[in-house]
């Protein structure tokens, strides 16, 4: 046993003497590898983006989304193992039509926020299973306005009004601290995301990335759509300016 | 004491109601609904009356009033029995309104899922609508437990008009006009001869008009219908339903009736 550690680390479902869970460090640690997502809550709507790390050239642009549609006002943006953020927004998409079913209206963000809480806290219990190896952005609007919370490996999650998860979380949220958030508006909030995005991109360490943008706002009816081609290349090309004058 | 109102008044033997005055069925008097067993729809509750629709110039339109009948009661004035279903199609419904109810669920659920899920764009058109529904509705006879209505499904789709029916027991059809119900006996005849081999030039207006003239008949002749309707527009641009609308009708001709009645003479 000397020789591996002190195995509190081999289960899920064993504290160490210091009453931490090691897995669910770890679990963190799968979400600092991962290309940075960000969400910003503004005046009328959210805005999400993703900083999508390509690890092969041979890859279909596009393939592998990491934004993704949970229910017609709800998006998820996830940081870390690409497939169980998968598997954690196919859930949503579940609980969120399961909201539907039975009580005939739109989920609120809270009530799906603390449902995949509980799902993923349970993959804290068992020493059977893993923590979830990622970090989530759920962002939407529901009949309380706009709303973004964060859901972490150990099934805790918060409410935020601008939020960072992954690789470049430190300098994505000082980046967002400088914004007025409360004062912008969800287009104005599309360029400030893509500038952050490219400004926390590692150039040195990742060459190839692809930017994700979705938002939900007064301007998509509510709805969580990615954002429209030539907006996208609007704001891809002034994050790019910007980055050129900021260096 | 028998308990059961459907049973009071008539012959002893009598289960059958003739001119279906009551929506309940009529219980043998040691039948318990609460025995536990389970129940199958045996017979529709609330419904409603006919719905017509018809292929025009520039996509279909669909009809049908805004009665919801209990029995031959008219219970509920101002129910719609049209349904928009994603952006490009149009349910039409008669039968049980609790079914139709159930069916809006399904498909709300089954549009949202769709256009959640994959986000590949593709979404889901009025032939998809339709087969879907006829699925449903056949899986649901064959255990026995229909949901019982006719319904009608019109949509435009990348520039192709679809009008089909399909009902309780899972048999589909389609034509450029269709009507459920007593309106297949009374409208379908007439929106024959206005539409069949104008379907490429009636305009807007036009098959409204046709359409609103079936409707007129349908009240004057169906017992179950009211004066009160909503008109479903698919285009290229879209579904439309309009707000409910009252129906011009003439009564003169009363005067003239004899032979029954308050009249003496």
């Amino acid at each position: 046993m000397t020789s591996i550690g002190t195995g509190y680390d081999l289960s899920a479902s064993t504290y160490s003497p210091d009453g931490r869970i090691f897995q669910v460090e770890y679990a963190n640690k799968a979400v600092d590898n991962s290309g940075t997502a960000i969400g910003l809550r503004v005046k009328d709507g959210v805005v999400l983006a993703v900083e999508k790390l390509v690890h092969s050239k041979l890859l279909v642009p596009g393939a592998n989304r990491r934004i993704q549609t949970i229910d017609r006002h709800i998006g998820l943006a996830s940081s870390g193992l690409l497939a169980d953020g998968r598997h954690l927004s196919n859930r949503a998409r579940d609980e969120a039509a399961s909201y539907r079913d039975n009580y005939n209206e739109p989920a609120p963000l809270k009530a799906l926020a603390d449902r995949l809480g509980l799902y993923v806290q349970v993959y804290t219990l068992y020493s059977s299973v893993r923590p979830f190896g990622c970090s989530t952005i759920l962002g939407g609007i529901d009949k309380d306005g706009p709303s973004i919370y964060v859901i972490e490996p150990s099934g805790v999650f918060y409410g935020y009004n601008g939020a960072a998860v992954g690789k470049g979380r430190q300098l994505a949220k000082t980046e967002l601290e400088k914004l007025k958030l409360s004062e912008l508006t969800t287009r104005e909030a599309v360029f400030e995301a893509a500038r952050i995005i490219h400004l926390v991109h590692d150039d040195a360490k990742e060459k190839e990335f692809e930017l994700e943008l979705s938002w939900i706002g007064d301007e998509t009816n509510g709805r969580h759509v990615p954002v429209p081609q030539d907006l996208f290349e609007e704001a891809d090309r002034k994050a790019k300016e910007a980055l050129e004058n900021f260096e | 004491m028998d308990h059961f109102p459907t049973n009071w008044g008539r012959p002893k033997y009598d289960n059958f109601d003739t001119s279906a005055t009551y929506p309940l069925h009529n219980r043998g008097q040691n039948q318990s609904t609460t025995s536990g067993a389970t129940q199958h729809t045996q017979q529709p509750i609330v419904t409603g009356t006919s719905v017509l629709a018809i292929k025009f110039k520039d996509g279909i339109m669909i009809a049908a009033d805004t009665l919801a009948s209990y029995g031959s009661l008219a219970r509920f004035k101002g129910v719609q029995r049209l349904h928009p279903v994603g952006d490009y199609t149009v349910v039409g419904a008669s039968g049980d309104m609790s079914d139709f109810q159930y069916l809006q669920h399904i498909l709300d659920g089954l549009v949202i899922s769709e256009e959640t899920t994959a986000q590949d764009g593709h979404t889901l058109g009025p032939a998809e609508i339709h087969e879907y529904l006829s699925q449903v509705m056949y899986a649901r006879r064959s255990k026995m437990n229909p949901l019982w209505n006719s319904l009608l499904v019109g949509g435009v789709k990348d520039g192709q008009r679809f009008l089909a029916y399909v009902d309780l027991l899972g048999v589909t059809y389609s034509a450029s006009t269709l009507a459920t119900g007593y309106g297949a006996y009374i409208a379908q005849p007439l929106l024959r001869k206005a539409v069949e081999g104008r379907e490429n030039t009636l305009t807007e207006p036009e098959a409204r008009a046709i359409l609103e003239n079936a409707l007129r008949v349908l009240f004057y002749r169906d017992a179950r219908s009211i004066n009160q309707y909503q008109i479903a527009t698919i285009t290229a641009n879209g579904a439309e339903i309009s707000a409910s609308l009252k129906l011009e009708t003439s009564w003169g001709f009363a005067e003239g009736i004899r032979g029954y009645g308050a009249q003496t003479q």
